[in-house]
């Protein structure tokens, strides 16, 4: 695939940063997708009001739908199996409650207040993540 | 009535970024952790362009005593480094590495008409439920 020209991603980025930024001032809270979503299915007795962080997450697919039908179709290329998007996603869910985090929480949100935590977390799951793909290639 | 309508137009927003800079496509998201192979940055343009008005808003939100719509910050202060944090991180990351799905791109992809972020996100649902069921002392269920 080829890589996007760098003003693509840098302004997706950019509405990701405002829309975490906009968060936290209006709200007090750090946008952390995974933690969101534990408390929007009331998995989690921490973080915001169920209904809340349940409004947050459906607007995530209502902003992709938005951009999709208006600014520019993505291309998804999903090319995994069947049992290993089930082992992922099952990774994915127990390592991010365990971790207390994920891209957005650690990755955005905790690197931008310099979090120590957050910093290791987020050079632990790149590096686990790029070892993965490293032995899924080979 | 102001804290829901804030938190789904910034979920919104924060989904139109993910769609727009591509991050709901995992062969984008491979690519970015192909460090041997065919390497594209652009994850590392997102995350960059992400952080920086996060780091301002942060700055300011440490001179505000309260938040616009609600009575204070809850932002973690826990700055120890545990084996928690470490195990948790290096699960999430080889399932991201796996797949190429992490929680925000996987749920706002459940409207590309692929039936691959719903198993996905099914799955990340029971995975987040078994480490409740897990974590729960006995007693309480």
């Amino acid at each position: 695939m080829e890589p996007l020209p760098y003003l693509i991603p840098l302004s997706g980025g950019l509405l990701i940063g405002t829309a975490a930024a906009l968060f936290l001032l209006m709200t007090g809270r750090i946008a952390g997708i995974s933690g969101l979503v534990a408390a929007a299915t009331r998995i989690a007795e921490s973080g915001p009001p169920w209904g809340q962080a349940g409004l947050f997450v459906i607007g995530l697919p209502l902003g992709a739908w938005l951009v999709s039908a208006f600014v520019r179709t993505p291309q998804i290329a999903v090319t995994s199996s069947m049992p290993l998007l089930i082992g992922a996603g099952l990774l994915v869910g127990i390592g991010t409650r365990i971790g207390n985090g994920c891209t957005s929480g650690h990755g955005v949100c905790g690197i931008a207040r310099l979090s120590p935590r957050s910093i290791a977390a987020t050079a632990t799951f790149m590096a686990a993540g790029v070892a993965t793909v490293f032995v899924m290639r080979t | 009535m102001r804290l829901p309508i804030a938190s789904l137009a910034t979920g919104t927003i924060f989904g139109a970024g993910l769609a727009l800079s591509d991050m709901i496509n995992p062969a984008r998201v491979l690519g970015f952790l192909d460090l041997a192979g065919d390497w594209d940055p652009s994850l590392a343009f997102v995350m960059g362009g992400a952080i920086v008005p996060m780091a301002i808003a942060y700055l300011f939100s440490r001179r505000m005593r309260t938040p616009l719509f609600d009575k204070s910050f809850l932002i973690p202060e826990n700055r120890i480094l545990d084996s928690r944090l470490i195990i948790g991180a290096v699960l999430f990351g080889i399932g991201w590495g796996l797949v190429g799905f992490c929680p925000g791109p996987a749920i706002a992809g459940l409207v590309v008409g692929l039936w691959q972020p719903w198993l996905f996100v099914a799955a990340m649902l029971a995975g987040m439920w078994l480490h409740r069921i897990a974590t729960t002392p006995r007693r309480q269920q």
